[in-house]
């Protein structure tokens, strides 16, 4: 199993400015799998999914990523809240050609093969119509479809997104999320999409990631989101509750943080209604 | 306008609006204007000093250029970008401050070395200017997509493998030769004029960056050839038509852009 995977990683450990931020996390992606990396803010999705991009060193563990023999990275990256500069002069299409050869030494001379391959990949994420417009100049759903070109531009057997559907309306999130879908299994590209909401991914997701206090369980949604597996792993008890369709993790008490930065401060306990 | 004693102003004059067109388009996509303005004053005490010491001038802001790429480089390390600019400006100006004072002789030298004297262009500067811009220009279009990435999100040009310490290193590296290059004939306070005026009306042009590079150079050139025929004409400085004819050349691009949506910030 381990051979065939996108991507494995095994006991990893990670500590910035001396906080332990991830405590030997493991999980595995199959190739063309979509996986949904879920946990509250600061629960370490975004270091999580540094590490596996080589940006942060981790402590201890392993991260392997499938390598197609072209030895090239085979890791596609979709950054967290990046805002694209509506001064920059560059077209939606520039920015998807720079995602094939943005790291390359000198002027891009013509090349036709290069220009088909962006064109596809245009198309392939519904750009092509806007294609030709500046990017900074586009909706947040249109610039997130260019940033999923850009990295799935060269192809990569793993695609990793960092809260892409945050601060995107209701309806940009479903198509989205069903464009991700439709790639994964298009061009057979795992996908690890963090997130911190589930429900818009429920549908789609083949398995879950899911972080809290600082480890991570994962598999199928419905092993893994459940009242006793949850509890295990925040250490303390959450309800799952199902309500109209969607799913809502509920701390029966507040967690410690919270129960000890309260007590430190009790000026805004009284506060709090 | 064109006679003998004029032709090293055209020469040299063209090369700088070259080199200043290309690294001006980066300076404006990267928001790097202050820096564009820090480098060259930085690199006044230099020529200062170098005046004191009886060397070179070309040799003093060459110096002074690079102390302040290694400044600035380092203090970013600990501080916001222009807080670490301006930290650097700081200290040059102090020792700009102290090196005058230390020569008597030198108004005149001062007033160039601000304004520039493009009318008094030495024969012996031409080859040191044209090496300079050579390399500020190879090393810009050699890092053209780098740059580019790296200006459009930072996160994503590290993902891609450029780091983004040496890209910004390099960048500033360029913009110091692109300093010495300009400061001697359009002096220290229109060398940023140069870089900034003819790129930013540039960017309201074009969606294409390689065109809007192409296009950078075009105005720059526009601006200073006019900005020295004008200045010939009417016996006024050089420094107010470079700095004048950026402020059109915005104004011009802002009009033609208006139909499009505004950019925001």
């Amino acid at each position: 199993m381990t051979h065939s995977a996108a991507l494995s990683v095994e006991g990893l450990s990670i500590s910035l400015a001396g906080r332990q931020i991830l405590k030997d996390v493991e999980f595995e992606v199959a190739p063309g799998e979509f996986c949904a990396l879920i946990g509250a803010n600061g629960s370490g999705k975004t270091t999580l999914l540094k590490a596996i991009v080589g940006l942060v060193k981790p402590d201890s563990g392993r991260i392997k990523v499938d390598a197609d023999g072209s030895g090239g990275t085979s890791v596609g990256y979709v950054p967290q809240k990046i805002s694209l500069d509506p001064h920059i002069p560059l077209r939606a299409r520039d920015v998807v050609m720079l995602g094939l050869d943005g790291a390359r030494l000198g002027l891009p001379l013509p090349s036709r093969a290069r220009d088909a391959r962006v064109e596809e990949m245009l198309q392939a994420v519904g750009a092509g119509d806007f294609a030709e417009r500046r990017v900074g100049h586009l909706s947040g759903g249109q610039q997130q479809r260019i940033l999923v070109a850009h990295a799935l531009v060269r192809r990569p057997r793993l695609l990793l997104l960092d809260e892409p559907l945050a601060n995107l309306d209701v309806r940009s999130v479903a198509e989205i999320v069903a464009l991700l879908r439709r790639l994964s299994l298009q061009y057979r590209t795992a996908i690890l999409l963090s997130a911190h909401d589930m429900n818009p991914l429920l549908p789609v997701m083949d398995r879950i990631v899911y972080l809290a206090s600082r480890c991570a369980v994962s598999g199928k949604a419905d092993e893994v989101v459940r009242t006793e597996v949850l509890s295990r792993l925040y250490g303390y008890h959450v309800d799952v509750v199902r309500v109209h369709g969607r799913v809502v993790v509920i701390a029966a008490h507040e967690p410690e943080e919270i129960r000890a930065a309260l007590a430190r401060d009790p000026v805004h306990t009284a506060e709090i209604p | 306008m064109f006679g003998s004693f004029m032709t090293n102003a055209w020469i040299v004059a063209t090369m700088v609006a070259i080199t200043a067109g290309i690294v001006g388009f980066f300076v404006v996509v990267r928001r790097a204007a202050f820096a564009a303005h820090v480098l060259p004053l930085g690199a006044f005490p230099g020529a200062a000093a170098a005046s004191l010491l009886g060397v070179n001038e070309l040799l003093g802001i060459v110096a002074f250029s690079a102390l302040g790429v290694l400044g600035i480089s380092q203090l970013q390390r600990w501080e916001r970008r222009e807080v670490a600019t301006a930290l650097w400006l700081a200290v040059a100006l102090a020792l700009g401050t102290l090196f005058l004072n230390m020569t008597r002789r030198y108004s005149q030298g001062v007033y160039a070395l601000l304004f520039g004297e493009v009318f008094g262009i030495r024969s012996a500067l031409i080859a040191p200017v044209a090496v300079l811009g050579a390399i500020a220009i190879a090393v810009t279009l050699l890092l053209f997509r780098p740059l580019l990435l790296d200006s459009l999100s930072p996160e994503l040009g590290e993902a891609a493998g450029t780091g983004r310490g040496w890209i910004e290193f390099a960048f500033l590296a360029v913009l110091a030769l692109c300093t010495a290059t300009a400061l001697p004939v359009v002096g220290a306070l229109m060398v940023f004029s140069l870089m900034v005026g003819p790129a930013s009306a540039a960017r309201f042009l074009t969606d294409r960056p390689l065109l809007a590079l192409t296009l950078s150079v075009v105005l720059s050139l526009a601006t200073v050839w006019s900005a020295i025929a004008l200045s010939y004409l009417s016996n006024w400085p050089v420094g107010f038509f470079v700095g004048a004819l950026g402020g059109v050349f915005y104004a011009a691009g802002r009009l033609r852009h208006r139909g499009g949506p505004a950019p925001a910030r």
